[in-house]
């Protein structure tokens, strides 16, 4: 028994280790949508499947006209450490989002628009859903060019099949 | 901890990385490639050499880099190495693992 204990151990934990990760988007902010994008890329990176489903106003990180104007929440967000009043005030959401911007780009984490590339390339599917679409009237020519395709609710938690698959929220 | 691969004592990390660039070789590069189930062609030697390069001067490895080296697109580098291919490059190469997450 002693020594058959350790195989055993080592099997649960092949078992148990995440084969697919599926995160749904649903915001626009720069940082939640960062947070997405790094967990899907450092999936790939693993060795683990990736999937992205856009909802609401996650949407807009996929939409041509909007994904290079994502910004960082000013107002409402205790992490800046400036009172609410200051945040509102016009102009301090830009100068936070290029605050942001230049030090990610020191990690050399890309802009939007080539993540998303980044991510297609490695095989992250990028999926739009159909609802939040209708909802503010978007067409798949509104989306980028590297979306995988438009699906319903359903046919996204069709894709979670399987062993090993994790959901996740955004 | 030590180990022989290709005939070579190596020392490794205990995540399989050699510790020690010096001691790597072209067969243990054949070697431990075997390991990750991938067979080392003229593409992955150019991707290699440039790993080594990089190693050489001391710049962390990311995706992004590697993607924009001219050696090798970030869907090729993917296709070369299967299943997390910053981490099975970086050791077949013989360089420590890599600490990005991008």
């Amino acid at each position: 028994m002693e020594v058959l204990s350790p195989v055993i151990e080592t099997k649960e934990r092949e078992e148990a280790k995440v084969k697919k990760i599926m995160i749904i988007l649903s915001k626009a902010t720069l940082d939640s949508v960062y947070a997405s994008f790094i967990l899907a890329n450092g999936a790939r990176m693993e060795g683990i499947e990736a999937e992205l489903f856009f909802t609401f106003f996650g949407l807009e990180a996929i939409n041509k006209k909007k994904l290079e104007h994502l910004h960082v929440a000013t107002v409402g967000n205790p992490a800046m450490h400036i009172p609410t009043m200051l945040g509102g005030l016009p102009g301090m959401e830009s100068l936070a989002t290029s605050m942001m911007k230049r030090e990610m780009e020191k990690l050399d984490i890309p802009p939007v628009d080539e993540f998303l590339e980044i991510l297609s390339a490695s095989g992250v599917k990028l999926w739009a859903c159909k609802l939040a679409m209708d909802m503010f009237h978007l067409k798949e020519t509104d989306l980028i060019d590297d979306l995988e395709g438009v699906l319903t609710v359903g046919d996204f938690y069709d894709r979670a099949h399987g062993d090993g698959v994790q959901l996740l929220f955004v | 901890m030590e180990k022989e691969i290709a005939g070579f004592r190596v020392n490794l990390s205990k995540d399989g990385y050699l510790t020690d660039f010096s001691q790597w070789n072209k067969d243990i590069g054949h070697a431990i490639a075997a390991e990750e189930g991938v067979n080392l062609e003229q593409h992955h030697w150019k991707v290699i050499d440039y790993i080594h390069e990089q190693h050489k001067n001391e710049v962390p490895l990311t995706i992004r880099k590697v993607g924009k080296s001219g050696v090798v697109n970030i869907k090729e580098f993917y296709a070369l190495f299967p299943g997390g291919p910053l981490k099975k490059a970086s050791r077949i190469a013989g360089i420590p693992k890599p600490v990005s997450c991008i």
